[in-house]
């Protein structure tokens, strides 16, 4: 059965404070071409029955992003898994 | 008659104590509301303290916002109950659409602990009114995810409207966009405010008293309210 995907990205214009912390540790690994980091979240919902992306979309706007500072993508991935093996 | 004002506890809120007491001092009787009850018991002003919700979860405030009690505040605060959200209050308003913008992670990704003098710039809301305008009050911040943000042109539109209650005076605690402390919506009946006014209601455990102005407004504000 796939499953949801929703990817919640603070919007471009916002600060992601916990990005730039991560980007100006990069340099004490010996890492010194990185421009910028940005951190997001990725949430994975596995539906009862069939995937609904329209109801994913609703999920995602309502409560999983605030559209005021983030902005999300919902896409389907497959898993080989069956449902109820998934932790 | 006495009013009767709401404090609802959420599960990990911490105020709520403090913000009952902070009534009471005021002249108000204190009603403890329950986060999963959706009732308000004829309370005539709520608050919603500051600590945490729901583990803060996804977002703060944002699971908060869905509670059964917070269903009837959303609807009585539409039509005119004054509601003040005290930090994670402030939080769960926003994210509750009560008041635009939203809440962020410190800039500095640094708790802040400490008094904050603030300056008073409306002076027409429910819980503002016993102030005069630009008067300067201090008040303790605690915060971690307090820096207000909001687009450029929603900033401007509360400006404009005069809806920036408060703002940070003597240095920016959390990085909030233009020094914002407090905003009210429209109507003036909603506020929400990142520092702690209940721990400024008595010289013993507070840096001084300004705090209780918030809460003897909204009772002046009740008396002047149409029933």
């Amino acid at each position: 059965m796939p499953r949801v995907v929703v990817d919640v990205m603070l919007k471009p214009e916002i600060l992601d404070p916990q990005g730039q912390a991560v980007a100006n540790a990069l340099p004490r690994l010996g890492v010194n071409d990185v421009a910028s980091v940005r951190i997001g979240r990725r949430i994975e919902i596995d539906f009862t029955g069939e995937p609904d992306l329209d109801r994913a979309r609703e999920i995602a706007d309502k409560l999983l992003a605030n559209p005021v500072i983030e902005d999300f993508t919902v896409h389907l991935v497959e898993t080989d898994e069956p449902a109820e093996a998934r932790p | 008659m006495t009013a009767r004002v709401g404090v609802v506890t959420f599960p990990g809120s911490l105020d709520d104590g403090d913000a009952a007491r902070a009534v009471r001092i005021a002249g108000a009787e204190p009603v403890r509301l329950w986060h999963g009850e959706a009732e308000l018991h004829g309370v005539d002003a709520v608050v919603l303290p500051g600590g945490f919700s729901y583990g803060d979860y996804l977002r703060c405030g944002a699971i908060a916002r869905f509670a059964p009690v917070m269903e009837k505040i959303i609807d009585a605060a539409g039509g005119g109950l004054p509601v003040l959200g005290i930090c994670n209050g402030f939080q769960i308003l926003c994210e509750a659409h009560l008041l635009p913008g939203a809440l962020t992670r410190n800039q500095h990704l640094h708790f802040r602990n400490r008094d904050q003098i603030l300056r008073i710039e409306a002076t027409g809301t429910a819980w503002t009114n016993t102030f005069q305008p630009g008067q300067e009050v201090l008040i303790p911040v605690k915060n971690g995810e307090g820096c207000y943000v909001a687009d450029p042109a929603t900033l401007d539109q509360l400006e404009a409207e005069g809806r920036v209650v408060a703002r940070y005076v003597g240095g920016n605690p959390n990085g909030s966009q233009r020094d914002i402390a407090a905003i009210t919506n429209q109507a003036g009946n909603v506020v929400g405010i990142m520092p702690h006014p209940e721990h400024a209601v008595e010289a013993l455990t507070g840096p001084s008293l300004d705090g209780l102005g918030f809460f003897t407004s909204v009772l002046k504000h009740l008396v002047g309210a149409p029933a």
